[in-house]
């Protein structure tokens, strides 16, 4: 009780090393700041992987320690870069019709700034108003509010309706699909507000650092990626070591029971629920800045499928695993996507790694799950020498728990 | 004696099956109880009932001095009023250690938001320690629950009951599966925690029930059809026809 956080947990002072040396060494060799090794557009890689293994560490506290699969956590991740988005484009593009407006001679009134916004911004959409929900597009304090409390409140309001009915397992993940399924759908709708399917778009573009290079911008929300993943990963530590994690991972084993001992099962997923949609809403909100560029396409159902596949690819249960999985099948992912691989001849066909690497990545997924329960964070396992016991043979005792006669030999 | 438990009335029906038909039961807070009745004769949905899992259509279930209602709470509610229930399979956290095991019981504040800023201090380390050793698991607190034996689990399951500290014990056939020894150790265990709370024990061991040398409630297609000591019930000639008869 009297060791540290660090010496109770050395995963996660493994994990804030490597994270801290990872982010010195691109610091170095970035465009901005060092020897110019990586380009942007990577740094900008880079940060959004950070930002995508923030969300899977949140999907692995939900699913891997809680045992919900939730497949719908990418929607809060969407609405907190839509929150966020609605800001950049808001000011932005006020600074640019201020600067138009100002080359008329006269001092524009509010009142033509505001229409101006509006034109320029909806004008894709067929539309000159703002809608009501950009109200506070203006503030970013108030917008950065809702960029957590909207995805919060949805996530409070969804679980309580869900975990109060008692839905658990498949139909659970099913009801989380039609979620971010039917909000992708309202947002494809150019009357949202939030201009259908072309989305937000420019957010790369920091108000009022119009002349500062993207070469600067890209590493501090880099470093801002990093931190927020750094303190991610140290609270979400912090409370799956304690009682706290010790009652998720009771609940996940064995519901019934932990409601037995008197322990508000619902309430404890609704907890989570809620906290992991607020961690992907953050971020969301540090992803898109970053990508420049969303639409309701990033809500699809796919988009939360894959959560799920990085963190069983990284070995659920285990925070590392996640961030590893997410950081391996993310960066393979735009490797491989990018089109700039050789293909392959094979004879009459020839392998194109654009249209193979779903085919790959699904394969990897079932064999991973046949073969590698425990994902790539297992092989630490191996390295640390804690292995499970290889259940074969019969029973030594009475109960499916005893030793089997093959441990016991050993 | 007023009662800690007071069931009256009670009626419960699944797709027609009259499981309880209109059961009236009560017991006090320090009395040990023991169930017995034939297969179907509506014990464990008994136990059902007053832990909360299944909702009768009629009667009331009535809880503690102050007499609070168990109906219409949920099974979490239950346990922190007091009830607690031991299932026949032993059901412990196997994945977790032992110690984890008994923290997860300890009687403590169960909201989300007080868990997580629990931290362990001594005196509940020492209610865990002590706990283990009375089970005879005191050496096995860092392992994994899942590696104990069967009677190992048993033992753990009721040393998580008592860091519980409920006010009524069920318990669902203790001695199923069990060496004579280990019964022994049931036996004088249950008699010990029935000093100090009511303890209601389903089973179907005559042998067992007669070393508990307590009341017996006999059931019978829902409700109760003799109680009184065990050479009393097993004088009543309805009881030998519908139970012992059978046997």
């Amino acid at each position: 009780m009297t060791r540290s956080f660090f010496a109770r947990n050395p995963s996660a002072l493994i994990f804030i090393a490597c994270l801290a040396i990872f982010t010195l060494v691109v610091t170095l060799m970035s465009e901005a700041y060092g020897a110019g090794f990586i380009s942007t557009s990577f740094v900008k890689t880079l940060g959004k992987t950070l930002c995508l293994c923030l969300v899977a560490l949140a999907m692995d506290l939900i699913w891997g320690y809680a045992g919900i699969l939730s497949l719908g956590h990418m929607a809060f991740f969407a609405l907190g870069g839509y929150m966020i988005g609605m800001w950049l484009m808001y000011a932005r593009t006020e600074e640019i019709v201020v600067t138009a407006l100002a080359q008329g001679g006269l001092p524009a009134t509010p009142e033509e700034i505001q229409q101006g916004i509006a034109t320029q911004i909806f004008g894709v959409v067929g539309s000159s108003d703002l809608p009501l929900i950009w109200s506070f597009a203006h503030s970013l304090p108030r917008q950065l509010i809702l960029a957590l409390a909207v995805p919060g409140l949805l996530a409070l309001v969804f679980g309580w309706l869900a975990f109060r009915s008692q839905v658990t397992g498949v139909y659970l993940s099913i009801l989380t699909q039609a979620m971010t399924l039917a909000l992708a759908l309202y947002l494809f709708q150019n009357d949202s507000g939030l201009r259908g399917n072309n989305g937000l778009s420019g957010l790369q573009n920091l108000p009022g650092f119009g002349q500062t290079s993207q070469d600067l911008v890209s590493i501090w929300f880099f470093w801002a990626s990093a931190l927020a993943l750094g303190v991610g990963y140290l609270t979400l530590n912090w409370i799956v070591s304690g009682k706290f994690g010790s009652v998720i991972r009771a609940i996940r084993d064995d519901e019934a029971r932990v409601r037995f001992l008197g322990y508000p099962v619902e309430i404890y997923k609704l907890f989570l629920f809620t906290l992991t949609a607020l961690i992907a809403a953050l971020a969301g909100v540090l992803y898109y800045p970053q990508a420049g560029i969303i639409n309701p396409a990033e809500l699809a159902p796919i988009a939360s499928i894959y959560l799920a596949v990085w963190v069983a690819i990284g070995g659920r249960g285990r925070l590392y695993g996640a961030v590893i999985g997410a950081a391996f099948v993310s960066l393979m992912s735009s490797m491989f996507t990018s089109g700039r691989l050789p293909d392959i001849p094979l004879g009459p066909i020839s392998l194109n790694w654009v249209d193979w690497w779903l085919v790959i990545l699904g394969l990897a997924f079932v064999a991973v799950t046949l073969f590698a329960p425990k994902g790539i964070g297992g092989l630490f396992d191996r390295f640390q020498h804690i292995l499970t016991p290889d259940r074969k043979g019969a029973p030594l005792g009475p109960d499916d728990g005893s030793l089997q006669e093959q441990e016991a030999q050993k | 004696m007023t009662a800690l438990l007071e069931v009256s009335g009670v009626s419960v029906t699944f797709d027609g099956f009259r499981a309880i038909n209109n059961l009236s039961f009560s017991i006090g807070p320090a009395e040990l109880r023991a169930i017995i009745g034939p297969n179907g004769a509506g014990k464990t949905t008994f136990m059902d009932i007053v832990t909360g899992k299944t909702r009768p259509d009629c009667g009331s279930v009535i809880f503690g001095e102050r007499a609070i209602s168990l109906l219409g709470m949920n099974e979490a509610k239950i346990a922190r009023e007091g009830v607690g229930r031991k299932f026949q399979r032993p059901t412990v956290f196997e994945d977790q250690t032992v110690e984890a095991n008994l923290i997860l019981a300890l009687k403590a504040n169960r909201s989300p938001w007080r868990v997580l800023f629990w931290t362990p201090k001594a005196p509940d380390m020492a209610r865990v320690q002590e706990l283990a050793t009375e089970v005879g698991l005191g050496d096995q607190l860092r392992r994994k629950s899942g590696e104990l034996s069967h009677g190992q689990k048993q033992r753990l399951e009721i040393a998580m009951l008592l860091a519980q500290e409920p006010r009524l014990l069920l318990v669902d056939e203790p001695a199923a599966g069990m060496t004579p020894a280990e019964r022994e150790q049931t036996t004088a265990l249950l008699v010990s925690l029935a000093k100090t709370r009511a303890v209601v024990v389903v089973e179907h061991d005559m042998e067992f029930i007669r070393r508990l040398n307590c009341r017996v409630t006999v059931l019978h297609e829902g409700s109760v059809l003799a109680e009184g000591t065990l050479d009393h019930v097993t004088r009543d000639a309805q009881v030998i026809a519908v139970y012992l008869g059978r046997g």
